[in-house]
C-alpha cells in the first residue's frame, strides 16, 4: 500500500510517500503506525506516541481503530490549518 | 454548489456575479474572504512577521472534504447557492487565500451557513500552512479557538 506524509511529517520522515508491505497481522491504522515506527528514526519521531497527527484511509479521515482491509492509500498529517 | 481548489488568484467580484447570475430567488449573499496576514500571534503575545505563506493540501481528499462540508450546509439551511474557492501554494501578505459565499432567500441562513462553512473548513479540510518568517520557516499549529468554533456546530 502507499503511505503518504504531509506538512512537517514529510520532512521528519524524509519522504513524501512510500510503497510498503506491512507484515501479516497489521489490521488497523494503529497497527500500521506501530510497524512504521520501526522503519527509521525519522518514522519513529514523526509517528511517536503522543505526537499530534491524524490519519486518512483512502482519503477519508480515520481513527486508529479503523481496519485497513484492502486500503490502497494511508496518509498521516498534522492537524489541519486551512482557511 | 461549487468547490474549487486552485493555485491561481481569484476575482471576488467575478466569482460572486457568476454565483448569483440567473438565480432570482437569492435575496442575500454572505461572503467571507480570508487573507494572508503580515504577522502571526503565537500564544497570545508573541508576534512574528510573516513574509509569505505556503499552503499545502491533500489533492483529492481536499475536494471531497470541502464538498461534504458544503453538502452539510445545504442540509442545514435553505440555500440557493454556495461557493468555496481555496488556494494552495505560496502567497504573500494581502493575498486572498479563501472565498466562501452563500446565497439564500433570507440573510439569516446566509450569514449562519457562511460562518459554519468557514469554521468547518478550517478544521475538516486537509490544508497546512507554512509561514516564511525572519526566523525561518514555521508550520502553523492548530488553534484551540478554531476547534471550539467548529465544535459549536456539531449536532448534540
Amino acid at each position: 500500500m502507499k503511505i503518504r506524509y504531509f506538512a512537517w511529517m514529510k520532512r521528519t520522515v524524509g519522504v513524501p510517500e512510500e510503497e510498503v508491505t506491512p507484515p501479516e497481522g497489521t489490521e488497523t491504522v494503529g497497527d500500521l503506525v506501530a510497524w512504521l515506527r520501526s522503519r527509521s528514526p525519522g518514522h519513529a519521531e514523526a509517528l511517536a506516541e503522543g505526537a499530534a497527527f491524524g490519519a486518512a484511509v483512502d482519503q477519508r479521515t480515520a481513527t486508529f481503530d479503523v481496519k485497513l482491509a484492502g486500503a490502497r492509500e494511508v496518509a498521516f498529517f498534522p492537524p489541519f490549518t486551512g482557511g | 454548489m461549487t468547490v474549487r481548489v486552485q493555485e491561481a488568484e481569484f476575482d471576488v467580484g467575478a466569482e460572486l456575479a457568476r454565483l448569483t447570475d440567473g438565480n432570482k430567488r437569492i435575496g442575500g449573499l454572505a461572503v467571507f474572504v480570508g487573507l494572508v496576514r503580515e504577522m502571526h500571534v503565537r500564544e497570545g503575545y508573541h508576534r512574528d512577521r510573516v513574509d509569505a505563506l505556503t499552503l499545502e493540501h491533500y489533492p483529492g481528499m481536499t475536494e471531497t472534504a470541502l464538498q461534504e462540508i458544503e453538502a452539510e450546509a445545504n442540509r442545514r439551511w435553505p440555500l440557493e447557492a454556495t461557493l468555496i474557492v481555496h488556494r494552495y501554494g505560496r502567497m504573500e501578505p494581502g493575498e486572498r487565500i479563501v472565498l466562501v459565499a452563500v446565497g439564500s432567500p433570507h440573510r439569516e441562513a446566509a450569514f449562519e451557513a457562511c460562518e459554519f462553512l468557514v469554521d468547518w473548513l478550517k478544521t475538516k479540510a486537509p490544508f497546512w500552512k507554512l509561514e516564511d518568517t525572519p526566523k525561518g520557516e514555521q508550520w502553523v499549529g492548530a488553534h484551540q479557538e478554531d476547534d471550539a468554533a467548529a465544535a459549536r456546530w456539531e449536532k448534540k
